[in-house]
């Protein structure tokens, strides 16, 4: 496996960090963009990046906070992006974006291209998968794809629902039982709403589990759903994004 | 559970922070979300700042629901302590 930190064309051209993490050789193989939490692009996401690379694709995961805070330590960089009421919409579909790009011209691509996103990553990885031609997409416990943030929210987030008929991926979701934001009823909300638009979805909620339960460095840590919930994202991410995949 | 929300408040003082230097800050950032640091699922976070110093010039705490509700009693009880004015 190599890993390296790389500066790539984000929204509007702008450029901007990205961890990389590639297995070793030539064979060809699909790529996943890592898209990480609120706390930031921090030594926990790229753990992540480089778990991907241990199975078997590209991965990569920008630095979402890099324009307001570069070279800064992740929690410092958060912190300004939170004061600064966090990142526009738009700008994480064009950082995603591209990081795909990066990744489709790879020599090792196959052309094909998932995203995922943990916490506030998970809103947004469905929020690329609305915009952006990937060929998967996984949500992991993501606040406002459904439901209504609170009047007077000093963060510029809305729900995805009148984005979801824009949803061109299959789409993965994983979340905790015990969460409130999702709760089961945000989440059962997504579930009939992609049911009636015909997308195609799968989710997967774990009793016991609460917000960020594949976090190995904070007590909302649950080993078994973490561990369950791998295997369903290896799983999908082998279905769609392997060379005879859908 | 991520709030999202985020209060922020202008504020005039100083704070002692990076490399133990004291420095003025113009800027709190308050709320309620996951920790960096704090072994909790979700801490009050203060983040005490002078943006135009960069990312790095900030004095950043992280407490326990019951922690920080005792702390905000405690500011008010200070504050009630000494007159307008002083």
């Amino acid at each position: 496996m190599h890993t390296t930190t790389i500066r790539i064309a984000g929204a509007d051209g702008d450029e901007i960090e990205a961890y990389l993490a590639r297995p070793d050789g030539d064979a060809p193989r699909g790529g996943v963009v890592v898209i990480h939490h609120m706390p930031g692009y921090d030594r926990a996401t790229k753990e992540i990046v480089r778990r991907f690379a241990e199975l078997g694709y590209d991965a990569i995961c920008p630095n979402l906070y890099w324009r307001e805070a570069p070279g800064a330590d992740p929690s410092d960089a958060a912190a300004t992006a939170r004061a600064n009421g966090g990142v526009p919409d738009a700008r994480l579909v064009g950082d995603v974006g591209g990081a795909a790009a990066h990744l489709r011209s790879l020599p090792s691509s196959n052309g094909k291209v998932g995203v995922i996103g943990y916490c506030s990553g998970g809103r947004q990885s469905v929020l690329a998968a609305c915009h952006l031609d990937v060929d998967a997409a996984v949500d992991c416990y993501g606040a406002f794809v459904t439901g209504t943030p609170p009047e007077g929210f000093p963060l510029k987030v809305t729900n995805l629902v009148d984005q979801l008929p824009g949803l061109r991926a299959p789409l993965l979701g994983l979340f905790g039982a015990d969460d409130k934001t999702p709760s089961p009823e945000h989440v059962a909300e997504l579930d009939t709403r992609l049911t009636e638009l015909g997308k195609p979805h799968e989710f997967h909620s774990y009793e016991g589990a609460p917000h960020a339960f594949f976090a190995v460095d904070r007590p909302s840590y649950r080993p078994e759903a973490a561990n369950d919930g791998w295997e369903r994202i290896a799983t999908f991410f082998a279905t769609h994004l392997s060379t005879q995949g859908a | 559970m991520c709030t999202y929300a985020t209060v922020t408040e202008s504020v005039d003082g100083s704070a002692k922070g990076p490399g133990g230097q004291w420095f003025h800050v113009s800027d709190a950032t308050v709320y309620y979300d996951h920790p960096v640091h704090a072994m909790a699922e979700h801490t009050l976070n203060i983040d005490l700042a002078d943006p135009s110093r960069g990312p790095g010039q900030r004095v950043a705490v992280e407490l326990t629901r019951a922690s920080a509700t005792r702390l905000r009693d405690a500011i008010d009880t200070a504050l009630a302590s000494a007159p307008e004015g002083v």
